[in-house]
């Protein structure tokens, strides 16, 4: 096989395993959009504020430390122990849960019946909040976080792969990293799916995102639910605040992420979860092999627009994205 | 007739009992504009009540009340005789109130089983962790409302579209479905708003049937709202007429039928 196809191959590879990331942020846009119809700007900010809290246990760092220390003049900063990574992800878990109660009791609960763009403002100021909040909580500085995760190009892959082109070539390069996230990825969506599928809470989620009016005939509380699907995206927030985290350290650019998944979004539709993943998927693959194959020859630099360029252009021929629902008004 | 605490005997023999709900001077308003205006009347357990009324007569707000969509500024709802206290939609679902809905609201996106089996959300108990291991008590669960739900598709004869998803059903279907989904709550009372709207001749034949089985079968309490006046006196036992937001007759359809007042508000008057 000529090296330069080879080549090729090991980039889509690797853009597969970058768009599986985006996927997963873009995963907690789409559950909350279905349910409520509310476009969560701050599912960015939910993802990096889940991996500072989880750098924040595991580490065993006293929660508001410098506002602690400012007021009694102290000067405490740790706890002194180390929690283990899995204990650490479970009680991240339930603070992400209490912060998605806290979202609806405050802000959501009195904005019922409202329009879109207000629902989109509150978003805004709530990830705003959750910035400067999650900042006094854990501090600001950049942290590495490290759940045992491995690391690194997988030298297994590399010397079996080596075979396949001649003298310059060493095998596929790959990032266990981006493997383990590729298959936690795959388990939490085969997850999500069974749940929305066979079970009762499920089934009153799909109930709600389909129509609210019915959904309260039938006894369904909305309140319950949306606490239910805010849970559920900010614990996807923090799967992808791990691996993002693990990647490039839990600092403010883990929050940008973000804005990766709008393309991601518009190209796969708003309220689809196929959608999502497919979307991530040409992204990443996109992204990675637009820059190998044209990026040369118009000087690099290609990945920072090439997903919205994508998107653009799939707004221009079909707006409701590759999986979304088609909107049909009667007039 | 003759109505007693106890109930009364319908003409066609139906036994009919005490008070199940019961409005007290209810007046609704939004804003300036007064949508019912101080109606009282009762639905008696096991009876066929029709609220009936011209175009805007606040029919469909009165079955918005009993089923806490709407709250009233004055007035009591009794329930199961105790007063009930403003309430979420549902919170009056859980109590055992279930309804249709004039334009149809169901889960477009779900197949018909399943829109059915979210009428038996308010039945199932299982919580989250028993749910999410899918495990003895949450399968035992699923499985004996999957079977209650079954036999209500088959009572209403829609067993052939049982896997269709609702989106891609005609109209007429959809309303059966509706209907399919209220019962499957084993509901205390039925509110059915406007069940034969849109229909032609033969689907109207074919939903009085299903009502008066329901009523007949599970003795499942009924009030509903109509506009094909030939229907209503059909169907029900006891019939309340609003017009303008004010109720202006009460009682047996042949008494409604030659009530002036109600003759008037639906031919209208001469003024000379």
């Amino acid at each position: 096989m000529p090296d330069q196809l080879l080549y090729a191959i090991e980039v889509t590879l690797n853009g597969l395993m970058a768009g599986v990331l985006y996927s997963l942020v873009a995963l907690g846009f789409v559950l909350i959009f279905k349910a409520s119809g509310i476009f969560n700007y701050a599912q960015g900010v939910m993802a990096l504020f889940s991996a500072m809290t989880l750098v924040g246990i595991m580490d065993g760092q006293v929660p508001f430390s410098h506002l602690i220390n400012a007021i009694f003049g102290t000067d405490i900063h740790h706890f002194g122990w180390h929690v283990p990574a899995i204990v650490a992800i479970l009680l991240t878990a339930v603070v992400m849960t209490a912060f998605a109660w806290a979202v609806n009791q405050v802000i959501f609960k009195h904005l019922v019946n409202q329009e879109p763009i207000i629902l989109f403002m509150a978003t805004i100021g709530l990830a705003y909040f959750l910035e400067g909040f999650g900042d006094l909580m854990w501090g600001s500085d950049i942290k590495s976080l490290d759940v045992g995760l491995p690391q690194g190009g997988s030298f297994w892959i590399e010397e079996n792969t080596a075979w396949l082109g001649g003298e310059g070539f060493y095998g596929f390069f790959i990032d266990q990293l981006d493997m383990v996230a590729t298959v936690v990825a795959v388990i939490l969506v085969a997850v999500l799916v069974a749940f929305s599928q066979y079970t009762k809470q499920g089934r009153a989620l799909r109930a709600v995102a389909d129509d609210h009016q019915a959904a309260l005939s039938v006894g369904i509380s909305l309140s319950y639910i949306w606490v239910l699907v805010w849970s559920i995206a900010g614990f996807v927030a923090l799967v992808a605040g791990i691996m993002w985290g693990t990647k490039s350290g839990v600092q403010f650019s883990l929050s940008l992420i973000a804005l990766k998944a709008l393309p991601v979004l518009m190209l796969g539709g708003f309220t689809s979860i196929p959608g999502a993943i497919v979307g991530g998927l040409i992204v990443g693959v996109g992204e990675k092999l637009f820059e190998f194959l044209v990026g040369p020859m118009i000087g690099g630099a290609t990945e920072n627009w090439f997903a919205y360029v994508l998107a653009l252009i799939f707004l221009v021929f079909r707006p409701q994205g590759l999986f979304g629902e088609r909107i049909i008004e009667r007039v | 007739m003759t109505e007693t605490s106890e109930g009364y005997t319908t003409a066609d023999g139906r036994q009919i009992g005490g008070v199940l709900m019961e409005m007290k001077n209810i007046t609704l308003r939004f804003g300036g504009v007064t949508a019912i205006k101080d109606i009282s009347f009762d639905i008696r357990e096991g009876e066929i009540r029709a609220i009936i009324g011209p175009n805007g007569a606040g029919k469909s707000s009165m079955l918005n009340v009993i089923s806490g969509f709407y709250h009233p500024q004055e007035g009591e709802v009794w329930f199961h005789g105790s007063k009930r206290p403003a309430m979420k939609p549902y919170q009056v679902a859980q109590q055992g109130i279930a309804r249709t809905f004039q334009n149809i609201a169901l889960f477009e996106g779900m197949s018909v089983l399943n829109n059915v089996m979210t009428g038996r959300l308010t039945h199932m108990t299982t919580n989250m962790a028993q749910q999410a291991m899918w495990w003895g008590k949450a399968e035992r669960e699923e499985v004996e409302n999957r079977e209650i739900v079954e036999k209500i598709i088959d009572f209403l004869e829609i067993q052939h579209i049982r896997k269709t998803p609702v989106s891609r059903l005609p109209y007429g279907l959809k309303k059966r479905v509706e209907l399919a989904r209220a019962l499957a709550a084993e509901p205390k009372l039925l509110l059915l708003d406007e069940p034969m709207a849109g229909m032609n001749v033969e689907e109207k034949e074919d939903m009085s049937r299903f009502i008066l089985d329901v009523n007949d079968e599970f003795g499942t309490t009924i009030a509903l709202i109509e506009h094909d006046m030939g229907v209503v006196m059909d169907l029900s036992d006891r019939v309340v007429v609003m017009d303008y937001g004010k109720k202006i007759g009460d009682g047996t359809p042949d008494e409604v039928r030659n009530n002036q007042d109600v003759i008037d508000a639906y031919l209208g008057v001469a003024h000379d």
